[in-house]
């Protein structure tokens, strides 16, 4: 059987001498593995690049079979990111996530379309960059899809839907500024970007990391017993206080 | 059917890169073969090798004393640290004759999927290299990868307290490419790259 789609590569590993197994996040076959010959010749070297978009043809004699891929690149975004430590660590972090938190083979249309639109964000060489708030809202879009998707629309203890400003970690719905101010020690800061108020300005991205590394950490990464991917505790670190964070414009 | 001690022989060859079961055949009877001008002293060698062969404390280089022969090496520039993946690249540059500093060979890349942290690298020891009054500039020549350039940019940030001169090496067109063949990722980095001439 085989099919073509197209799809980012999350990552590969080489396997044997001169083959990799592939990573792709497909548009309708989600996180789909697949053998890549010749991955370590000079012709197919870059092709294996996280973050390079590629049209995929895949073939197997079983469905059930790790099957071979055909390869051809589409855009390869890495290159453009590599002079860029901080847009070189949102590449490697989103797709460390997508690999680990993602179950194989299962669709999933909207997570491959925000990875798009996210890498190409990330490509637009801009001074007030905007793609640490798309990351954000990818994470969210992530943890929705897998089935622990925050509830933003009202407040959790009064059901109204204005001025919400916190996150409740047990239940993960929306606090507003009156109904959880008492408890502001114990909620997490809910960025205003998040709900349609500005744009995401550093301190907002910083709080919109934390929102989503919690729940990932609580919902998918806690229960394997891993922590969150190296590449996203570092890009955290590198948008975080005191980090690389010049790039982007507060309160624009 | 042969004998258990040449079924190991090819056992053994077929674990060598490039090799698989049918070649390492081949290759143990090319061994058979040539017993005497061949086999022996190809077996007295990688004894002597797997003695000698160490790991070079300082740079991480493989050589058969430790310092390695580099990092003895009093004519080597001290003022220079190249950084390298492995100690195969070590070797490339050592090929190409045109650089006269000192080493450093992390072991790797930073890896989220393989869970290679900084601590499973050398980078402390590049840093406290770095640290010397005789060093002035650090090449980060990692390759021209995410892992790379990931594992440079973090080395930067280590380095930031040094008081020395951190450069990485240039991407771009190689020697004998012609642009109509080469990729876009390439292309681009080399339209970045461009200087005056």
């Amino acid at each position: 059987m085989d099919w073509s789609d197209e799809g980012f590569v999350l990552g590969s590993r080489p396997h044997g001498e001169g083959a990799a197994v592939v990573q792709l996040l497909t548009a309708e076959h989600g996180r789909h593995a697949g053998l890549l010959h010749g991955a370590t010749s000079r012709s197919k070297r870059g092709l294996t690049e996280p973050g390079t978009r590629v049209q995929a043809t895949w073939r197997a004699r079983l469905a059930e079979h790790l099957g071979t891929y055909g390869l051809e690149v589409e855009r390869s975004y890495a290159a453009g990111l590599m002079d860029d430590p901080l847009r070189l660590a949102g590449l490697s972090a989103v797709c460390s996530m997508a690999e680990l938190a993602l179950p194989e083979r299962e669709p999933h249309r909207a997570l491959f379309e925000g990875l798009s639109a996210l890498l190409d964000a990330m490509a637009v060489d801009d001074e007030a960059d905007v793609w640490p708030g798309i990351y954000v809202r990818w994470e969210l879009g992530l943890l929705t899809e897998l089935g622990f998707g925050l509830d933003l629309n009202s407040c959790a203890a009064t059901g109204r839907n204005d001025m919400l400003a916190y996150v409740s970690p047990r239940s993960g719905r929306a606090v507003s500024l009156s109904a959880g101010e008492a408890y502001r020690d114990k909620l997490l800061t809910l960025p205003g970007f998040l709900v349609g108020q500005g744009r995401a300005d550093s301190q907002g991205v910083r709080d919109g990391l934390r929102l989503t590394g919690y729940f990932l950490q609580q919902h998918v990464f806690g229960p394997l017993d891993r922590p969150l991917p190296a590449a996203r505790e570092r890009l955290g670190a590198q948008l975080g206080e005191g980090g690389s964070l010049g790039r982007i414009h507060d309160g624009q | 059917m042969a004998a258990r001690e040449i079924e190991h022989l090819i056992e053994l060859l077929a674990k060598l890169p490039g090799l698989g079961p049918r070649s390492a055949r081949r290759a143990a009877l090319h061994l058979i073969r040539k017993r005497s001008r061949l086999m022996a002293p190809l077996a007295a060698a990688m004894t002597r090798a797997a003695e000698a062969i160490t790991t070079c404390t300082t740079c991480g280089n493989v050589d058969t004393s430790d310092p390695c022969a580099v990092c003895a090496d009093p004519e080597r520039d001290d003022s220079l640290l190249c950084v390298v993946e492995e100690v195969a690249d070590l070797w490339a540059l050592e090929r190409t004759g045109s650089f006269r500093g000192r080493y450093h060979v992390l072991g790797g890349t930073l890896s989220a999927l393989d869970g290679v942290g900084p601590e499973d690298l050398r980078i402390n020891g590049l840093v406290a290299r770095a640290g010397a009054p005789a060093v002035q500039e650090i090449i980060l020549a990692t390759n021209a990868t995410v892992a790379g350039q990931t594992t440079a940019h973090y080395i930067t940030e280590r380095l930031q307290h040094c008081r020395v001169q951190v450069s990485r090496l240039a991407h771009g067109v190689p020697v004998g490419g012609e642009l109509d063949y080469l990729d876009d990722g390439t292309l681009t980095a080399a339209l970045r790259a461009r200087r005056p001439t």
